[in-house]
């Protein structure tokens, strides 16, 4: 207890990191798989090609990934950007196939009657498509909000601020109250922050609200859109 | 590319490939606690998975703690174990640790891979006079192979990824030659000790993928034509955007 109280500046300093640390690639990820995830949609090809990709960056374990980035790229080993770049590889990984999949689930008739009144292509994806795609997409983006908060603590190993600290230092130290501190505010942050995108989700469409279900996790949420997403999708 | 190169170089010095601290030794650990862990988790969360896919009974807790647990960090559970666990039981922690993480994607495949099943043909089998056991043995469990087999597949990829992460509490798989190449600032080990991390996942995820596609039955595989004459309300077990297979986890 005295140990909470004699650091909480610290546990505040580091969650003002964590949460700078994880909105960038958060919002990076959002923004590059949308192009990305069209591109997947629209061509077979290409899908095949993208999905793939992805899927195989995604493999790759984030301590290594963090390791064999500035030797590739050539940032400094300790740099936060080598963090940041691989939290968006792994944010853009699932959301362009989040893309791809709610792209697909929208209602074919809809499109051709936006295209039947007199819509362009390119104003009919930011009008129509994309907003209705809007439910799939949010249950993706809360999938990559809630793991990057806490795949963002193991850039602790290679020495970013970030709540992992509470983590390395605790263990050394032999501090389990630091450790379970830790653990604590990283799973708090990626709720809130998850509560926040399903809000801000609310107030973005709020044609979903009529017939949103009850309140669950991104989990079930990715779960049951799925479930829900017409037979094209595949 | 020079660094590469040293990469490369300590990955390829027979040095490093004998005696205490090599390379097939730290390979070897790392399987040994990623197939112990994947061992301990599946016989918790297949049998758990099944009967609540062929129930019905606590599906919303198991979605539930499926969501919760992608929050836990498990580099800091990890951690947490290590240091409640004591010394003495730390390869113990580590695979409870392991197995913790594996269990959600494991159970979400199993009761999954049941519920993706048309219904009508479980009336059909129970019809024809099946009991409910035969039911699970003979429809369920077959039908509801290829998605047990992505989640399993997605545990695998999770628990390789976070053994990386027992380099930090114990000298041992190829998390160590990092944690390691931290401390003595060695980035041709931590760089090499990556590339075979990455292999290994690569390769891991490469042979857990067909057995997602070949080790199902079949008539299941025959079943991946789409028919659309009978477009159920519910998707085809082998159906493409079910939810286990669109559903990759990361927590590592």
């Amino acid at each position: 207890m005295t140990w909470l109280l004699d650091n909480v500046e610290l546990i505040g300093r580091l969650t003002g990191e964590h949460l700078r640390l994880s909105a960038i690639p958060i919002v990076l990820g959002f923004v590059l798989s949308i192009p990305l995830g069209w591109v997947a949609y629209r061509y077979r090809l290409t899908r095949g090609l993208i999905l793939t990709l992805v899927g195989l960056l995604y493999t790759i374990p984030s301590l290594a990934l963090f390791v064999l980035l500035p030797a590739i790229i050539g940032t400094p080993f300790l740099s936060e950007a080598n963090v940041v770049i691989a939290l968006t590889i792994y944010a853009v990984a699932i959301m362009s196939r989040s893309v791809a999949d709610a792209l697909g689930s929208v209602d074919p008739d809809v499109k051709q009657a936006a295209t039947a009144i007199g819509y362009s292509s390119f104003r009919r994806f930011w009008a129509v498509d994309f907003p209705l795609a809007g439910p799939v997409v949010l249950a993706g983006l809360r999938v990559v909000a809630v793991s990057t908060v806490s795949l963002l603590t193991i850039g602790a190993a290679i020495g970013i601020d970030t709540l992992g600290y509470l983590f390395t230092n605790g263990y050394q130290r032999g501090i389990i109250v630091s450790v379970l501190t830790g653990v604590v505010v990283t799973v708090v942050i990626a709720l809130v922050l998850d509560r926040v995108l399903v809000v801000i989700g609310r107030a973005l469409m709020p044609w979903t609200r009529a017939s949103s279900r009850s309140e669950r996790s991104g989990v079930t949420r990715a779960f049951t859109t799925a479930r829900k997403m017409p037979e094209a999708v595949s | 590319m020079n660094l590469f190169a040293d990469a490369f170089a300590w990955i390829l010095n027979p040095g490093n490939w004998e005696g205490r601290n090599s390379i097939p030794q730290f390979i070897g650990e790392h399987l040994w606690y990623t197939a112990l862990a994947m061992i301990l988790a599946s016989a918790i969360a297949i049998p758990l998975g099944w009967y609540i896919g062929h129930t019905g009974r606590g599906r919303d807790i198991a979605v539930a703690t499926t969501g919760a647990a992608r929050a836990l960090p498990s580099f800091g559970l990890l951690f947490l174990f290590v240091m409640i666990g004591g010394v003495a039981n730390r390869d113990s922690s580590v695979v409870i640790v392991l197995a913790l993480l594996a269990i959600p994607p494991i159970l979400a495949g199993a009761y999954a891979g049941f519920e993706a099943i048309d219904r009508r043909v479980i009336d059909a089998a129970r019809s024809m006079g099946m009991t409910e056991r035969q039911i699970v043995a003979r429809i369920e469990i077959p039908l509801g192979l290829p998605l047990l087999w992505g989640g399993l597949r997605n545990a695998v990829l999770q628990v390789v990824a976070t053994v990386v992460l027992v380099g930090f509490v114990r000298n041992a798989t190829l998390g160590y030659p990092i944690v390691q190449g931290i401390q003595i600032n060695r980035f041709d080990q931590m760089l090499g000790a990556s590339i075979l991390i990455i292999v290994l996942a690569l390769l891991l995820d490469a042979i857990f993928a067909l057995l997602e596609r070949y080790a199902t039955p079949a008539g299941v595989r025959v079943g991946r034509t789409r028919d659309h004459r009978t477009s159920s309300t519910r998707r085809r077990a082998a159906g493409g955007a079910t939810p286990a297979s669109t559903e990759k986890e990361k927590s590592v």
